[in-house]
């Protein structure tokens, strides 16, 4: 007997008993277009946490020095505090550093190629470190040179405009000159401020801006300036391999032993950072995830549920199929496959309402559109679920002597 | 009659323990998803002073550049420069007026045994704490004479003076800010608002700031500029002075107006004093300025973060597939039972009978769901809190509101769920089952 031939009564029972089936047909496709979307959203969260900052994560770490004493020489002990790091044995390298990448906050500048008013200007991040930034910020000089402890400035609030030298990432340097390359650029000059002229000398490679949700995250320039507003500094620490925890501790000892001049305070691990900024969308995809699990679990149960339910009602019909002749296995196949034609109706519409939901998403949150194969994907797991759930109840109705059809139920 | 129906369904419900369970666990699940979710949602965009949000105005004025808008598609700044909020403050034209900005410094506590550290200020004006309800511990904010002269006073919160006096009235003792000395005016009660609307540009739903002292200090004490600060030109001039004269915008200020008329007045008002700064050469931008009182400074805001309003949605949907999941059920259940309906309709009960009672063991159904589901919704809050840290802290408490909303949506669903299975029951033939008993 092919299977097929078991489709017309198995339609014809379902048209009798529209309701359970059409209950099961809508759990289905309303946990289809639940799970579908949010597994959308969670790749799409996944794929933004993948961007790569640049920076050494892992060994990466920064803190704050604050003067607050009357005479607080900070010129002088930023240089101090620079030396004496620098000369601690878990420590790679040190800078001086006016914000840290992905934290959220930030400076950012508009540079343009032509000076003037009305040019077209592009926006970046803006860095200022020493002449160890690119070290300690663990980012590749491409072409050009780094700067020079000659061309460092000390920036309180009271001077005038910009440094003369900048060195840029290479995503900001393909905004301002589209398709060149980082050898082409060193020397040219940039404008600041709309008229103030900067001159390009390096091009480094990644290094993400301190905003997460900005468009032009790549964009990032150095600027050779000990940053100190308010004998305020914030110090940009790269430990040696695998030492942060312990540079962490010996820089700290190393700050607070002028503590009755100055706060030290902020002392941050990178991946401290990186987890506060993501930590919304950390956060989004376990919370997507719990509920996708759970939500699989009910539509589950509520199969299982449905389909023992039918069983006790057909207990006669099925004794009296077995008494004719039937083996165990077409009363299995007979389940499994009436299921198969409920979740078939019910993936058919989830594929629509997921679709349907993407849209909305897409007009209200602006999202992006789901990619298509998204959507067979989570027809093909939910037909897999659907066959699970019954299997149970249809080995029970297997399970039915054929003895049954004599009795009443 | 309603009690018998009551103890029919109590019978019910204990003889088919499972199923009841299930159902309950079923729209438990759902109305704790929906319940946590929705919480959020209500808090985010809660309105924090609705009893004032009519009269309240958040202030926007455009002087930016004139090639491009400081918020597309042609939207003033949400702040202002230091020469507005001054100017406007100085006019007097509103009711009340508050200019504020946030900073921040250093705190050395007059007892020594305390450790100094640094705390956020909020610089405004006395006005500030009649304008939004501040709630005072001990003494009050401060006069107009000390924001004019610049006075070192300072108003603390609950929690600073804590840390700062051990909790104690310290109306006139003294602390050091900055490095120069204050004396304490007012310490205000606990006071959160959510979202804190007065200064949604930094940190919509963090803590308040710790200490409140006159803005007219800014300039004396050179106290520096926290928060987001924007600027379409760099300064004119150098140093502090030159930010402060710049068009760089990192001022809040609110007025208060107490009718449409004042409102009318005030906006024309705005509008002039741009047109004369404009004789001055600044706002090269056509006139924009912008009066929302607190409703609609929250919405223009959209304080209700994105994700928020996804998982509210997506929950509601899960409570969906919660609600099929109780009808399946129910339809089991009362299907289960049609030889007893059909007795009880063969010795008279109506049909209308057996709806009310069927109803009504639905509703028993829904209230223990509710109740459950808002068990679920308190871990699901605690969850939140988990995950998201402090920024949840004060996003994720259940009010009786919410209470009250989880057992009526609770309630609502499952009636409209019990509707058909309750429908089946009812239309069972009075001597359909009775036949092979």
């Amino acid at each position: 007997m092919f299977a097929s031939l078991e489709i017309g009564p198995i339609f014809r029972t379902l048209l009798r008993n529209k309701m359970g089936a059409l209950l099961i047909a809508l759990q289905i496709a309303v946990t289809m277009t639940i799970v579908v979307n949010a597994i959308f959203i969670i790749d799409e969260r996944e794929a933004l946490m993948a961007r790569v900052s640049g920076v050494d994560e892992p060994n990466s770490f920064s803190v704050s020095s604050n003067g607050f004493a009357e005479d607080f020489d900070n010129e002088n002990t930023i240089q101090e505090d620079l030396r004496q790091i620098r000369a601690l044995p878990s420590v790679l390298n040190v800078t001086t550093i006016n914000a840290i990448p992905i934290s959220g906050g930030g400076w950012s500048m508009s540079l343009q190629v032509e000076s003037g008013e009305d040019k077209d200007d592009i926006s970046t991040a803006v860095y200022m470190v020493d002449e160890h930034g690119i070290e300690t910020l663990d980012v590749a000089l491409l072409a050009g040179r780094n700067f020079s402890y000659q061309e460092m400035r000390y920036r309180d609030g009271t001077e005038e405009g910009w440094p003369q030298n900048i060195i840029i990432t290479e995503a900001l340097l393909q905004d301002l000159f589209p398709d060149t390359t980082p050898g082409e650029v060193i020397g040219k000059t940039v404008y600041i401020d709309r008229n103030e002229p900067m001159q390009i000398i390096g091009v480094i490679d990644t290094l993400q801006a301190p905003w997460i949700g900005w468009d032009q995250l790549e964009n990032a320039m150095l600027s050779p300036e000990y940053i100190a507003f308010n004998n305020s500094t914030r110090y940009f620490v790269r430990a040696q391999n695998g030492m942060r925890d312990q540079a962490m501790r010996d820089v700290e000892e190393y700050l607070a032993q002028r503590s009755s001049e100055r706060l030290v305070r902020g002392i941050e691990s990178f991946q401290e950072v990186r987890e506060n900024s993501y930590g919304f969308h950390a956060a989004m995809i376990k919370i997507l995830t719990v509920v996708m699990v759970t939500l699989v679990i009910i539509t589950g149960m509520g199969i299982v549920g449905l389909a023992s339910f039918n069983v006790n009602r057909r207990k006669k019909q099925i004794g009296t199929r077995r008494a004719l002749g039937a083996t165990q296995w077409q009363i299995v196949r007979y389940f499994m496959l009436e299921n198969f034609v409920i979740t078939s109706i019910g993936v058919a519409t989830g594929a629509a309402l997921s679709i349907g939901l993407n849209i909305l998403l897409v007009n209200f949150f602006e999202l992006n559109r789901i990619t298509w194969y998204y959507i067979p994907i989570g027809m093909l797991c939910l037909w897999c679920l659907g066959q699970l759930a019954v299997y149970g109840p249809a080995r029970k109705a297997a399970n039915i002597p054929p003895a049954m059809a004599t009795r009443t139920v | 009659m309603m009690s018998y129906y009551f103890r029919l369904a109590l019978i019910s419900m204990r003889r088919n323990p499972v199923l009841s369970t299930l159902m309950v666990l079923a729209i438990a699940l759902g109305i704790g998803a929906c319940m946590t979710t929705i919480t959020v949602n209500y808090l985010m965009s809660n309105n924090p002073i609705k009893h004032k949000s009519d009269v309240l105005f958040h202030v926007q004025l455009d002087n930016w550049g004139p090639y491009e808008a400081a918020v597309d598609p042609n939207d003033p700044p949400f702040q202002m420069t230091w020469t507005d909020v001054n100017n406007l403050q100085k006019a007097e034209r509103a009711y009340r007026q508050a200019a504020m900005a946030k900073s921040g410094g250093v705190v050395v506590p007059a007892d020594t045994n305390i450790k100094p550290f640094q705390a956020g200020y909020r610089l405004t004006y006395g006005d500030f704490f009649t304008m939004f309800d501040v709630p005072f511990l001990y003494g009050s904010g401060w006069d107009s004479e000390a924001d004019s002269n610049g006075r070192h006073v300072v108003v603390l919160t609950k929690e600073i003076n804590e840390t700062l006096f051990g909790g104690k009235d310290s109306i006139g003792e003294n602390v050091t800010l900055s490095g120069e000395i204050f004396t304490v005016v007012g310490v205000i009660d606990e006071w959160h608002p959510i979202p804190k609307f007065y200064d949604l540009n930094n940190d919509d739903f963090g803590r308040p700031s710790e200490l409140f002292m006159p803005l007219s200090l800014k300039l004396s004490m050179k106290l520096p500029s926290w928060g987001n600060v924007n600027c379409w030109k760099s300064p004119d001039e150098d140093g502090f002075e030159g930010f402060l004269n710049s068009e760089c915008v990192n001022f809040q200020f609110w007025v208060e107006l107490n009718n449409p008329g004042e409102r009318a007045d005030y906006a024309q008002f705005l509008n002039n004093y741009v047109n004369e700064q404009k004789t001055f050469g600044r706002f090269p931008r056509p006139l924009n300025n912008r009066l929302n009182n607190v409703q609609e400074w929250l919405e223009y805001n959209e304080v209700v973060a994105d994700d928020a309003q996804i998982m509210m949605w997506l929950s509601l949907m899960f409570l969906v597939v919660c609600l099929l999941n109780t009808i399946g059920l129910m339809l089991s259940k009362f299907m289960g039972k049609s030889s007893e309906i059909g007795l009880r309709r063969a010795v008279g009960a109506t049909k209308k009978d057996l709806f009310i009672q069927h109803t009504v063991e639905t509703a028993c159904i829904g209230i223990a769901g509710g109740i459950v589901g808002l068990g679920l919704s308190f871990f699901g809050l605690q969850g939140l809190r988990a995950l998201y840290g402090e920024f949840a802290d004060k996003l994720t408490s259940l009010d009786m509101n919410m209470a009250i909303l989880a057992i009526l949506l609770s309630l609502v669903a499952t009636i409209i769920a019990g509707l058909y299975p309750t429908w089946r029951a009812c239309s069972i033939a009075p001597a359909s089952q009775l036949k092979s008993q």
